[in-house]
């Protein structure tokens, strides 16, 4: 290394490493800002950065490479990613994205000659209300159409910095579209707190238990069962001693904001405009559990929340509702920091998000133990969703009978639900459990007959037209919040492949059946694409989704065959029609092999052709 | 035996003892029963990334190698669907690869070709991925030939727990992972790794050799030329 290269790239480290300190946990959070200034991770600054943290170099190595938005070779100046949900492609994500590549002189996935610009994809951004989107440097860019990629390939050109773009291009709006208790009804800042502390930490553990929560991240596991169970492990931990709640031994609060399920948009709505009601129920299962401290673990998409969210935080320190003695409660201490992700889907996963907040790769841990027992460096920890924890202050301050009161009986209270897709009125939409699909297409404006739905986003069920009068509720259609709708017509099959990409894409590579299987996966999709598909490739698809269910190491994995298999059965004819009359072709592409030699010598001519 | 050994699990409906903290895994090698692994070495903490190890406990499929065992488990294991499962498993490991037996140096001492053997590997059925993968020789004792790593992350733990050294580590992600070394220049030769060191002894398959050793045995009278990697390894060897 060039000796100036060295104290360019030290010039630049020393304010970042001395902002974040010399734990290790803030490595990923380190990281990212050197993205953010190099548009790369230099190899000299992975080598500072371990000196600084006294970690191994191939360690920060490790995390620098696992991240998508995490380079080791130069992205654009510009970086334009663009968002590959379905609902992206239908809105006309890969006609656009052509275009602007075609504007700037730039092939995808490639930086132009200049260093200027580079235009790629990138996992659903959760803006599906208000796409086709993209990132530009990590900064959502809405409703995207020719004119605004117009607009936005001369701002590149004119070498515009992103902070000085027309503010329209970033135009993010909650479309809110049916509102029931948790989005009507506003709870006044410390209300939550403030009954709890009336109440007892143990009598309000009952109330949760009363309402009977279960967890919104789609598991639904008892919210009561897991507060309990981050509680309990304190006091077997000493000896049956029960610790007083707020002292020590620590244990954390860590809410789930990694919204990474394609078709999911509810969190981000949720810490949009409601960040104090989610900051409220992460203090109220603190008091719980006796936590002192709490992360948010915000997707890297959502980077653009970041400084509003700050901003609540600080709002909420200064009315005595974050930090030392809270509401005047002697002992009872909570503050809360916000973690970045760096675009890994496998970190809403909650062992692999633990992985994550410590500054590693995100790799789903194996269980025994559970977070719960050991968690963030450890530590007793409750992972709980965005919206679990609205739910949890509304309890709070309500009470759990009145929440239990709503929706079915085992799943109680009502749900955010994100729909986009073939829908007039695409946004949020709050329901009490229970609803059918019907009452949802309905009241969203589904446009023309709809087809299918993807409930859930891509791990989740596809059901079809004759399943519309199922409910979302844990006994019927458990859900996440995701709905995606698709008319007739619409091409499932290229619905299942985009889904089957996005598995291979963001499987984290630990387990060889996740790792290679929905690698495999994608690859006899794309042939069943390309025309080469047989009936032989539809028994590989079914046994390669028998390997992932029942072999993964998490839950990534063992659904990642979930929208194939689906749709393969109760859509056969939209893989039928695209496969070849025979039984077996061979997936090796003896002229396919030849493409690599009629780029090198630039031909294309009929002798250059098997 | 003492009264600690009094607890036991069924395996495949043979009583099988265990210890209190023991995983089924260990319970299993230590009477004798083979499961089948490659992650998994007794020496290091079970890591369960191979998923080769995989049974049935009470209708679900758990790694045995992490799995605590509990008294009264009824283990599944030694079935034609968890080895037609294993199978496949194997067969992704071969083509996600490149590994190209008749040429290796390892052929007959490789754990994943004996694994192969076992379970009745005919072809590798599905396609080849023919990556490209980048071997490295700057290191003056050890050649490290990324086509053949499964990422069982035994040379990472060998290096950090036995050696003290973190000479290796995981980069990349999905099917892009690959095995990186601790060096800015990213070559094996500019570490401080030493031929005598634990991490280069563990590997399973070929993916670190020792220099100047090939064909010291003559193939065809290896270890697993001879035996199946099920008596080798309920024997207690894992090299």
């Amino acid at each position: 290394m060039q000796q100036s290269e060295f104290s360019d790239i030290s010039r630049m480290l020393t304010p970042i490493l001395a902002r974040h300190g010399g734990d290790a946990s803030r490595l990923l959070q380190v990281l990212r800002e050197v993205q953010d200034a190099c548009h790369t991770i230099p190899s000299g600054a992975i080598d500072q950065i371990a000196a600084h943290f006294d970690v191994p170099r191939v360690n920060v190595e490790g995390v620098a490479g696992f991240y998508s938005f995490l380079s080791s070779q130069p992205v654009g100046e510009y970086q334009m990613l663009f968002s590959n949900n379905i609902t992206d492609q239908m809105l006309g994500k890969d006609e656009l994205m052509q275009y602007l590549c075609n504007k700037l002189w730039v092939e995808q996935g490639r930086v132009s000659e200049d260093g200027l610009v580079s235009v790629g994809s990138t996992s659903c951004t959760g803006m599906c209300d208000q796409g086709p989107a993209a990132l530009i440097n990590g900064w959502p860019l809405t409703n995207l159409d020719q004119n605004r990629l117009d607009l936005i390939s001369e701002l590149i050109r004119a070498r515009k910095p992103v902070a000085e773009w027309p503010p329209m291009l970033f135009e993010v709006v909650d479309n809110i579209r049916r509102s029931d208790v948790l989005l009507g009804e506003p709870l006044a800042p410390g209300a939550a707190i403030g009954a709890v502390l009336a109440r007892g930490a143990k009598e309000t553990l009952a109330e949760m238990d009363k309402a009977n929560l279960r967890g919104r991240g789609g598991a639904g596991f008892k919210v009561a069962s897991k507060w309990s169970f981050c509680h309990a492990a304190i006091v077997e931990e000493e000896g049956g001693v029960i610790c007083d709640v707020g002292g020590n031994p620590e244990r954390y609060m860590v809410c789930n904001a990694d919204e990474g399920e394609p078709g999911t948009f509810k969190d981000r709505v949720l810490l949009t405009s409601y960040a104090d009601l989610v900051f409220e129920g992460m203090t109220v299962g603190a008091r719980v559990v006796g936590a002192s401290k709490g992360f948010l673990y915000l997707r890297g998409e959502y980077r653009y929340l970041l400084e509003k969210l700050e901003e609540v935080l600080q709002k909420r320190r200064e009315a005595g509702l974050l930090g030392n003695n809270i509401l005047g409660q002697a002992g009872f201490s909570f503050d809360i920091e916000i973690h970045l992700g760096a675009g890994a889907y496998i970190c809403g996963e909650e062992s692999a998000l633990i992985e994550s907040l410590e500054g590693k790769r995100g790799r789903p841990r194996n269980r025994p133990p559970f977070p719960v027992t050991s968690g963030y460096k450890g530590r007793p920890t409750v992972v709980d969703n965005v919206e679990t924890f609205a739910c949890a202050a509304k309890i709070a301050e309500k009470g759990g009978a009145w929440f239990g009161a709503m929706g079915t009986a085992q799943s109680t209270g009502t749900k955010l639900l994100s729909v986009s897709g073939d829908v007039a009125r695409p946004g949020i939409y709050e329901y009490p459990f229970g609803v059918t699909v019907r009452q949802v297409l309905e009241d969203s404006g589904a446009e023309g007959r709809s087809y299918a739905v993807q409930v859930s986003g891509p791990s989740g069920t596809t059901i079809s037209w004759k399943e519309f009068e199922r409910k979302i509720a844990f006994e019927d259609l458990p859900t996440a919040g995701a709905l995606m709708v698709f008319r007739r017509k619409r091409d499932l099959f290229q619905a299942a492949r985009n889904f089957a990409d996005f598995f291979a894409h963001e499987s984290c590579g630990f387990c060889t059946p996740c790792r290679v299987g929905t690698e495999l996966q994608k690859k006899i999709m794309g042939k069943i694409a390309s025309g080469h598909g047989t009936a032989s490739d539809l028994e590989e698809l079914k046994r390669l989704g028998h390997i992932l269910k029942t072999m993964s190491h998490c839950g990534l994995g063992s659904s990642a065959a979930n929208p194939v298999l689906d749709i393969l059965e109760k859509f056969p004819d939209m893989f039928e029609s695209k496969l070849k009359a025979y039984a077996f072709e061979p997936a090796f592409d003896l002229d396919g092999a030849l493409e690599t030699a009629r780029t090198i010598t630039g031909r294309d001519d009929e002798w250059a052709h098997l | 035996m003492g009264a600690s050994m009094s607890k036991t699990i069924t395996i495949d409906g043979q009583a099988v003892p265990f210890q209190e903290g023991q995983t089924i895994m260990d319970a299993a090698l230590a009477s004798g029963v083979y499961i089948p692994h490659l992650c998994h070495n007794p020496e290091f903490k079970p890591h369960g990334s191979c998923k080769l190890c995989t049974v049935t406990v009470n209708g679900r499929n758990v790694a045995s190698c992490t799995m605590p065992a509990v008294e009264g488990q009824q283990v599944l294991n030694d079935t034609a669907e968890l080895n037609a499962d294993r199978l496949a498993l194997t067969q992704m490991l071969f083509v996600e690869g490149n590994h190209l037996c008749p040429a290796c140096e390892k052929s007959g001492n490789c754990q994943l070709q004996a694994v192969a053997y076992y379970l009745g590997m005919m072809s590798p059925h599905y396609n080849h991925f023919y990556p490209q993968r980048e071997a490295d020789a700057s290191h003056p004792d050890v050649l490290l030939d990324r086509n053949r790593c499964i990422y069982c992350e035994l040379c990472v733990r060998a290096s950090r727990e036995v050696d003290g050294k973190n000479v290796f580590g995981l980069s990349g992600r999905g099917i892009n992972t690959i095995l990186a070394v601790n060096s800015s220049s990213g070559r094996l030769g500019d570490t401080d790794l030493a031929v005598t060191d634990k991490a280069v002894q563990v590997c399973p398959t070929g993916a670190l050799l020792i220099k100047r050793r090939g064909f010291a045995v003559p193939i065809g009278q290896r270890v697993y030329d001879h035996l199946t990697i099920k008596k080798v390894q309920t024997g207690g060897r894992h090299e």
